[in-house]
């Protein structure tokens, strides 16, 4: 049941209890039940990592806007459209064959939601939480992602309201790709930095 | 504080547990908490550190069994009382909802929704404590123990580290949860790994935390 192991169905109370708070705070006039919809719906259905793989192949395929995107990271993003709550102030870290980056929040769950919409359980998770900070290496490997000893993990621990995005390395053989091709190459945790690029082999 | 929230370093949670193709929530409870999260923060009535430090304060054991929109469902339960919008009468139905007279901006409304989210918070000010160090300078972590909210997480006190980057004045969070806004400046530090674990870390690894002047002083290491 510990948000340590895999999700797994709530307790009746909890279900209970949330649908009281909101009966509450609809009764007050604190909260409208519209507002809550449509709230869900940009989280579920407008916002997710595929803005976020939007802006790794931007940078992939355009010098100007990677120099653009290393330099003030939010600001290139707005450009792309993707601003707001919880990515005000965004930092994209990038990985090369000498570093591999890693973000984590060991505190609480700090996320950049405007390029990878709402973090998964594991993210959130005591053992995530716990260990990436003093074993990366190791958490890496459980995520099939395997760091030769001579190359640096830096690890960004999301303490302030600064958010992280990892631009992973561009797989080889994607020489002749468009932008499109190659969002699709970008899938979630390599912008977290727990997995790497997919190689257009492993996207088809 | 040093709460069951404050993981980094922690032993004996286990391995990472990944769920193949997860979807944004499990079930409609979890989606009306998230929301609702939300929807409250229209209301300016609480801000990001009190909402964070209201989740700190959740019992330790029950925070350890819990999944993630339960310990957000603590929380928001425990700030809403304390700022006086809600009891827990009200909530379990022993007595009938009173309106809540306190100063509070309008509910969110559908519309409002969109902009909301895409315009954000701010967190940097125009004024505050003048900067105590530079990027390039040698800082040790302050060993406190504050029982309030603090963002210096317990496994960089008392390290040594080099400041990478100035991020600019900031709101101090640990201040802000507390109802002072504080600003000072906020820096990226990057501890090696060595300078945090000692013989159990690793040559190569760096681990970069976010911290604030105060939480930080000169060291000649």
């Amino acid at each position: 049941m510990g948000h340590n192991h895999k999700h797994s169905a709530p307790l009746p109370e909890t279900v209970l209890r949330v649908k009281s708070l909101e009966s509450l705070l609809v009764e007050k006039g604190l909260v409208k039940t519209e507002a809550l919809d449509a709230l869900v719906d940009r989280y579920e259905n407008k916002v997710g990592p595929r803005n976020g793989a939007q802006v790794v192949a931007k940078a992939w395929s355009d010098p100007d806007y990677k120099a653009r995107l290393m330099k003030d990271a939010s600001a290139a993003i707005a450009e792309l459209g993707y601003t707001g709550a919880q990515g005000e102030e965004i930092v994209a870290v990038e990985n090369t064959p000498d570093v591999h980056n890693v973000v984590v929040c060991t505190l609480c769950s700090c996320y950049p939601w405007p390029v990878l919409g709402l973090p998964p359980v594991w993210y959130k998770s005591a053992p995530y939480r716990s260990r990436v900070v003093r074993e990366p290496r190791a958490v890496l490997e459980e995520f099939g992602t395997h760091i030769p000893d001579d190359v640096e993990v830096r690890v960004w621990d999301s303490t302030a309201e600064t958010r992280y995005l990892v631009i992973p390395e561009r797989p080889e053989g994607t020489e002749g790709l468009s932008e499109e091709a190659l969002a699709d190459l970008v899938n979630r945790d390599s912008m977290i930095g727990t997995r790497k690029a997919d190689s257009p082999e492993e996207a088809a | 504080m040093d709460g069951v929230h404050d993981m980094g370093g922690m032993h004996g949670m286990g391995p990472v547990e990944q769920e193949e193709n997860e979807p944004v929530f499990h079930g409609e409870w979890e989606q009306r908490m998230f929301a609702m999260n939300n929807a409250v923060s229209a209301l300016g009535v609480r801000n990001i550190d009190e909402s964070r430090h209201a989740r700190e304060r959740m019992n330790p054991g029950k925070y350890l069994s819990s999944s993630y929109y339960e310990i957000w469902l603590d929380g928001l339960v425990r700030i809403l009382s304390e700022k006086g919008l809600i009891s827990e009468e009200e909530l379990s139905g022993e007595v009938p909802p009173k309106p809540f007279t306190g100063e509070h901006r309008p509910a969110l409304t559908a519309d409002a929704v969109d902009p909301m989210m895409d315009k954000g918070a701010t967190y940097t000010r125009e004024d505050g404590k003048p900067a105590s160090f530079k990027v390039g300078d040698r800082v040790k972590a302050k060993n406190i123990h504050p029982s309030g909210h603090t963002r210096l997480p317990r496994y960089a006190r008392g390290a040594t580290g080099e400041i990478i980057a100035d991020y600019g004045l900031h709101v101090f969070a640990d201040s802000s949860a507390h109802g002072d806004d504080d600003p000072q400046h906020l820096y990226s530090v990057r501890f090696t790994s060595r300078d945090l674990w000692g013989e159990d870390g690793h040559d190569n690894d760096a681990i970069y935390v976010d911290l604030w002047d105060d939480h930080l002083e000169a060291s000649n290491d």
